[in-house]
């Protein structure tokens, strides 16, 4: 600062074209790798990623020339952040919610023909056994088929040689083959290796003992279809389900990402392996979000009245074990509970047991599966309201309290007459922002139950403590059967009812900007 | 004091001190309870809260070490907690950083600057990020897959991209140092730049430094939201090493393999010092929750 004020106008211009310099050359090597980054993106066909980042380039661009736009500078990498990270994200969700993109249709369609045309199939008909020889120059494969025995030169299979002609011979090579034990170890060489015949066959290991000759599995016709070699059967494209199919209705795996339209969502409505679940998951996440909320606020506002009394000592003391389940971080008390919740071993079922001889099973009776969540959750939750509460109470007048207590009102009175409605107003919003992240609190259910028990006669991963975003997620991330776009089409419903919720909540705040 | 004292005030408040003691009792629970878990020997056993055979097992594999019993068995640590533990504070520390020094800056934009637009995006971005990012976890694996095939280090199954990822999480953020830059005068700055100092001088030398705690409290608030992220860590990272603890500490728990023992003792050293850095700082946190961003 000082050294700038007093610099010489000399030293001044040089450091002005200094930095100058640095800014267009970092600038320009910015916008080269951005460049490099969105003409890859286009090469492998991914537009979508490469219309994305080409939009976030030029913005820069144009934000970083324009002086006119000085204040945007400041805002732009924030800006950016959240267009890349979060409202990119959602409207490529919403996007894949018209599509049938899981685990069965992952790929585009030129990658399923490549790895459908890429495929190839052993015939029986000619296969031979082999044996392995080990000889100074190499690895030599005698193979014995049912006409004639052949044979390759010296192979280097652990220097990674992979293909090599082969030769027929009247007689086994020199030496003793190698035993099974060796082979096995070879496994990995020996599996990627072609031994191609004089008449051009091209021979690969069939099994442990085998070598056979493999054919392409597919051919393609002019106009797209696919011909079994194996078994002669023909598939079409179709391009409404994104598989190849049969006249006979056969389809082949994988399949292709194609647009379903409003599939999705009329399988939440209509059909009822899916309906049935997600409705009942919808009312239990409701459930849970208000009774979180209900039971935070009134134990916080129990807790945070007494603090408050004057009569009370040691209120550090109290206020410090209190607030120790916010300090805890979330994912180490849920696991906590998780242990001591556990039906045979866990602790609470052995203090349970002592006391009153019962030993109830928390994790796969779902009514008590949701006791038990609703319990850690208002352990979790009530500290937050504790602090806020605290906070809410010191602003209201005391001579308040003075002027009810001349009438004679107890303390329950007091509290439903002059605390609750004098904080009710300004507590609104935290409540609100309380509901919708309770609404959406997936952490606790995936270290708690993970959803389980499950849903009977449910054909989507759906448990009966499962939330709308857990149940999402296992849509989408469980190993059976990942189905991406039925888990966007759910996640895009759950986008409207936040979206809602956080305007309520906009206007509620009354936020002036 | 209050002038009126009903004559059964003594009675209230001693009520009152059981009710609290009894109940922080109940709260305290759990974490004597994991405490006194983490000393006893076994991985099943279960006992009293003062443990009958107090045994340095699961501490020995939560700090890495293998452990050899009485019966001259020797236990290998399970995972690496210290390493998970590294991994957390690594990814956090970086992003806490970033996000304070993005946020900052948008911020003051926000505050000081006049430009086309300013309420509609300041709006829309508290909106955004009421959304919950697991929803759009498709979007973002995605997403990291594509950039990872040129740009390797941001790839998935790397901290680069929970860092990255974590960034999106801003918007809370700029709100709280808005709101604390909204109540610093602002003829401070405009003296500044009569007297010749540019926008970024009068934010760097005036502004800043009058803003130091609320800075602190965006970067404990910050350092702790990400520190506790779980879904996105645990969509994007795959391998043992890469983990952060909010995804590690869960593998102790699997149905199959059920190392209560050595979860405790792996929970109790790594929740530990956050859950002091939490208690050090709480005042701050309480302030900063209620001084800046969103007011009643």
């Amino acid at each position: 600062m000082i050294t700038e004020t007093l610099s010489t106008p000399r030293f001044e211009s040089r450091h002005f074209m200094f930095r100058q310099l640095l800014k267009w050359g970092a600038l320009a090597a910015l916008v080269g790798m951005a460049l490099y980054l969105i003409l890859a993106l286009y090469a492998q066909r991914e537009f979508v990623f490469a219309m994305l980042f080409l939009v976030l380039t030029a913005a820069a661009v144009v934000v970083f020339i324009h002086k006119r736009l000085y204040a945007h500078r400041y805002i732009f990498p924030a800006i950016a952040g959240m267009g890349l990270f979060v409202i990119f994200p959602l409207l490529y969700t919403i996007g894949i919610g018209f599509t049938n993109y899981s685990a069965s249709n992952l790929l585009s369609f030129e990658q399923v023909q490549d790895n459908l045309l890429g495929r190839t199939y052993q015939s029986e008909a000619v296969r031979y056994g082999y044996q392995l020889y080990r000889t100074d120059a190499g690895y030599v494969v005698y193979l014995e088929g049912e006409h004639q025995n052949l044979t390759s030169a010296p192979l280097e299979l652990e220097q990674g040689e992979t293909s090599a002609p082969v030769l027929p011979v009247s007689g086994q090579p020199q030496g003793e083959p190698l035993g099974i034990r060796d082979i096995i170890q070879l496994r990995d060489q020996l599996s990627r290796l072609t031994l191609i015949t004089e008449d051009g066959r091209e021979l690969s290991q069939a099994s442990l003992r085998s070598f056979a000759a493999i054919h392409p599995q597919f051919s393609q016709h002019d106009n797209g279809s696919l011909t079994d070699n194996q078994t002669g059967t023909t598939y079409f494209p179709d391009h409404e389900t994104g598989f190849y199919r049969s006249a006979d209705g056969d389809t082949l795996a994988p399949g292709w990402t194609v647009n379903i339209g409003w599939d999705n969502y009329l399988k939440v409505v209509s059909d009822p392996t899916i309906r049935g679940p997600f409705f009942q998951i919808f009312v239990w996440t409701l459930a849970f979000a208000v009774a979180t909320v209900v039971f935070t606020l009134a134990l916080g506002l129990v807790l945070a009245n007494l603090l408050q009394w004057e009569q009370i000592r040691g209120k550090g003391f109290y206020r410090t074990m209190l607030i120790l389940p916010y300090a805890v971080p979330a994912f180490i008390s849920i696991l906590v509970f998780k242990g001591l919740f556990n039906q045979n071993f866990g602790e609470i079922n052995l203090v349970l047991e002592g006391l009153f001889g019962l030993r109830p099973d928390w994790f796969s009776d779902p009514a008590l599966a949701r006791t038990m969540i609703l319990i850690v959750n208002t352990w979790l939750g009530y500290p937050y309201m504790m602090l806020l509460c605290m906070g809410l109470l010191q602003a209201i007048p005391r001579d308040l309290y003075e002027a009810s207590a001349m009438d004679g009102a107890g303390p329950i009175s007091n509290l439903f007459n002059i605390t609750l409605p004098l904080i009710i107003k300004p507590l609104m919003p935290l409540l609100i922002a309380s509901f919708a992240f309770n609404f959406n609190n997936f952490v606790l259910i995936a270290l708690l139950t993970g959803g389980a028990p499950d849903i009977i006669g449910a054909s989507t991963p759906a448990g009966t403590t499962d939330l709308l975003v857990s149940y999402t997620y296992r849509i989408a991330f469980q190993d059976s059967g990942q189905n991406f776009g039925l888990a966007a089409a759910i996640a895009t419903a759950i986008f409207l009812v936040v979206g809602a919720l956080s305007l309520v909540n906009l206007k509620l705040s009354k936020i002036k900007v | 004091m209050a002038m009126v004292q009903p004559r059964s005030t003594k009675y209230r408040v001693l009520a009152s001190h059981l009710g609290l003691l009894a109940f922080i009792a109940i709260v305290l629970f759990p974490l004597l309870m994991v405490i006194s878990i983490s000393f006893r020997s076994g991985n099943f056993a279960s006992g009293s809260l003062l443990p009958e055979n107090p045994s340095l097992e699961h501490w020995y594999l939560a700090l890495g070490l293998p452990y050899t019993g009485e019966d001259g068995v020797t236990t290998q640590p399970p995972f690496p907690v210290l390493l998970w533990l590294w991994n957390s504070i690594k990814v956090a520390v970086v992003s806490s950083v970033l996000i304070l020094a993005l946020s900052t800056t948008s911020a003051y934009a926000f505050a000081r600057m006049r430009f086309a637009g300013k309420g509609a995006v300041l709006k829309s971005m508290l909106i955004f990020q009421m959304f919950p990012p697991v929803l759009s976890l498709v979007a973002l694996y995605a997403l990291f897959d594509q950039i990872g095939n040129h740009v390797s280090w941001l790839g998935l199954n790397t901290h680069g991209a929970v860092i990255v990822a974590s960034l999106g999480g801003m918007a809370l953020h700029i709100w709280t140092i808005k709101g604390y830059f909204d109540s610093i005068d602002r003829s401070l700055e405009e003296a500044a730049i009569v007297d010749g100092a540019t926008t970024w001088q009068a934010f760097r030398y005036i502004l800043l430094p009058l803003s130091v705690p609320i800075l602190v409290v965006v970067f404990i608030l910050a350092f702790i939201m990400t520190i506790m992220e779980y879904p996105m860590a645990s969509v994007l990272l795959v391998d043992t090493d890469k983990l952060t603890l909010a995804v590690g500490a869960q593998q102790y728990l699997y149905e199959q393999n059920y190392l209560w023992g050595d979860f405790a003792a792996a929970a109790v050293l790594s929740g530990l010092p956050i859950t002091l850095i939490f208690l050090y700082c709480q005042k701050w946190i309480v302030g900063g929750l209620t001084a800046g961003g969103v007011k009643g």
